[in-house]
């Protein structure tokens, strides 16, 4: 087995699709990890990984930081509000600043598309993306599609229905990204001022109603409905959008009967997803939690031990 | 791939199948009788040594243990009427060298469905050589639980120990250089046989 020919996670693009099942098959061995009596390895003894947080997120952050533990690395936690950059410091300073620490690994969030690939630029390190602005969420479509894994047997050839703001999202775009890698049919439906531009762009087809894009769908994402991003007139109410597009009993009828109901969290239940689905039998909204945490400790396995000079993920040539 | 095998610890830089045109001398040193009566003499001397079947277990360590793990359950049951529970262990995340090895080994579960706790626990490899790998699967077990013993098999011991382990049960003891090649093949394509490739 060749080493991992990656060195940074930065978006979906420019993962193949024997990379991203080289991922959700290391993950597979963590999941088992993670359900033991002693829930830890000694894998990463040594290895230090900076969460570098800008903006607020709680169960990535510690998904993160379990991840790293349970593999026995030192773990740090550097969150906006209790750093420099409150003080005026620049990415560019904050990067050096780390670098001087010997990190292992650098997992950041930015609230701007594009910084982790400007840190990647920057430090000598693996550096993997949580999550930034409306770019890519990598880590949530690999969790995703492990759990799907899990649930249908097979990513190949599935029906994905994407349901809410796709142009906030970029949950959204990683995910079709890596599913369009397994010739899965991924559809959006939401709102049309809460689709992007160029949705036509993701390789999705996009529907106005929910009843035709569930239409013999065998995942269903529903996405959160980032009320701190909807600043302006994209939407009249909340309740109007949880009348037309929020998920229930009836919206899922359409679905395929053995339909699995996905949320990346946090939910705003009555929003854009009803109690009775969050909490029934067809929601795997917690297998995702617990994926989520296999998947990165397979990643930092993967980057943190000493892998080939590869280009990072979804860094520019 | 034929062999058993996966690349591992006890034989750092000959992860590869020697090319067929390089030709370097073999050598079968067990063949398929051998190797079914080793696995016979080592399934009785386990029962002996743990007075019998109520508390044994047996833990094959990932991959060259796991076929070997089964087969000297079979003998076992021939004996007593039942097999032992039998369970793996992947040493991929205890490698003394985890964070640095290359190249990155693809990591298989460990999968033990049964209770070590206060239990004989025998672990099962088909070649002993620097004990690096026994020792990873000793830690892997602990972080299974507590046993009250754990006894060590290996189908061949070709010396060569960097770590104080040693085996309890032997099937063969292979007397080899340093540069050579120990290759298992049981329960694969082919017959049963191990085969000796010495070094240059």
């Amino acid at each position: 087995m060749e080493a991992f020919a990656h060195r940074s996670l930065l978006d979906i693009e420019g993962l193949t699709r024997a990379d991203v099942e080289r991922i959700l098959d290391t993950a597979e061995a963590f999941l088992q990890v993670s359900r033991r009596p002693v829930r830890k390895v000694p894998t990463l003894r040594g290895k230090t990984v900076i969460n570098l947080f800008y903006e607020a997120s709680t169960r990535t952050r510690t998904s993160f930081e379990l991840a790293g533990k349970r593999l026995s690395a030192d773990v740090i936690n550097m969150s906006v509000s209790a750093s420099s950059v409150k003080k005026g410091e620049t990415l560019q300073d904050t990067c050096r600043t780390l670098e001087a620490m010997h990190p292992d690994v650098i997992v950041i969030r930015h609230g701007a598309s594009g910084a982790p690939n400007y840190v990647a630029s920057k430090v000598n390190c693996s550096v993997i993306n949580a999550g930034d602005g409306m770019h890519a969420h990598p880590t949530q479509a690999l969790l995703d599609a492990f759990t799907i894994r899990r649930e249908k047997g097979a990513l190949d050839n599935l029906v994905v229905t994407i349901v809410g703001d796709i142009a906030h999202s970029r949950v959204a775009r990683s995910n079709a990204h890596l599913l369009k890698l397994f010739g899965c049919e991924v559809r959006v439906v939401g709102p049309r001022t809460l689709l992007p531009v160029a949705v036509d762009s993701l390789g999705v087809r996009v529907f106005d109603q929910p009843a035709e894009a569930l239409e013999g769908a065998d995942v269903v994402m529903v996405l959160r409905i980032q009320q701190e991003r909807l600043a302006g007139a994209l939407l009249p109410s909340l309740r109007e959008y949880a009348r037309t597009f929020g998920i229930g009993p009836r919206a899922l009828e359409r679905a395929k009967p053995d339909a699995i109901v996905m949320h990346p969290g946090p939910m705003n239940r009555g929003v854009e997803i009803e109690s009775v689905i969050a909490d029934g039998k067809r929601s795997v909204v917690l297998q995702q939690v617990e994926a989520g945490l296999a998947v990165r400790m397979a990643l930092l396995y993967l980057f943190a031990g000493e892998t080939a000079d590869g280009p990072a993920v979804g860094e520019a040539d | 791939m034929g062999a058993c095998r996966s690349p591992r610890l006890e034989a750092p830089g000959v992860f590869t199948h020697t090319p067929p045109d390089v030709a370097r001398t073999q050598k079968v040193v067990l063949d398929a009788d051998a190797i079914q009566r080793s696995i016979r003499r080592i399934a009785v001397a386990i029962l002996e040594a743990t007075s019998g079947i109520e508390d044994l277990t047996l833990v094959g360590i990932r991959r060259g243990g796991v076929a070997l793990s089964q087969r000297i359950a079979d003998e076992i049951a021939r004996v007593e009427g039942r097999p032992p529970p039998v369970g793996t262990v992947d040493i991929s995340l205890y490698r003394d060298d985890a964070a640095t090895a290359l190249p990155n080994p693809k990591i298989g579960p460990s999968d033990i469905p049964f209770d070590v706790n206060g239990r004989h626990v025998v672990l099962i490899d088909d070649v002993l050589h620097t004990g690096r790998t026994v020792r990873a699967a000793i830690e892997c077990l602990q972080d299974h639980g507590r046993p009250s013993r754990v006894w060590l098999a290996a189908l061949c011991d070709r010396g060569g120990r960097e770590l104080p382990i040693a085996p309890d049960f032997v099937g063969r003891a292979v007397d080899m250089d340093p540069g050579g090649r120990l290759d298992v093949w049981v329960d694969a394509a082919g017959p049963d046989r191990v085969v000796l490739t010495e070094g240059e």
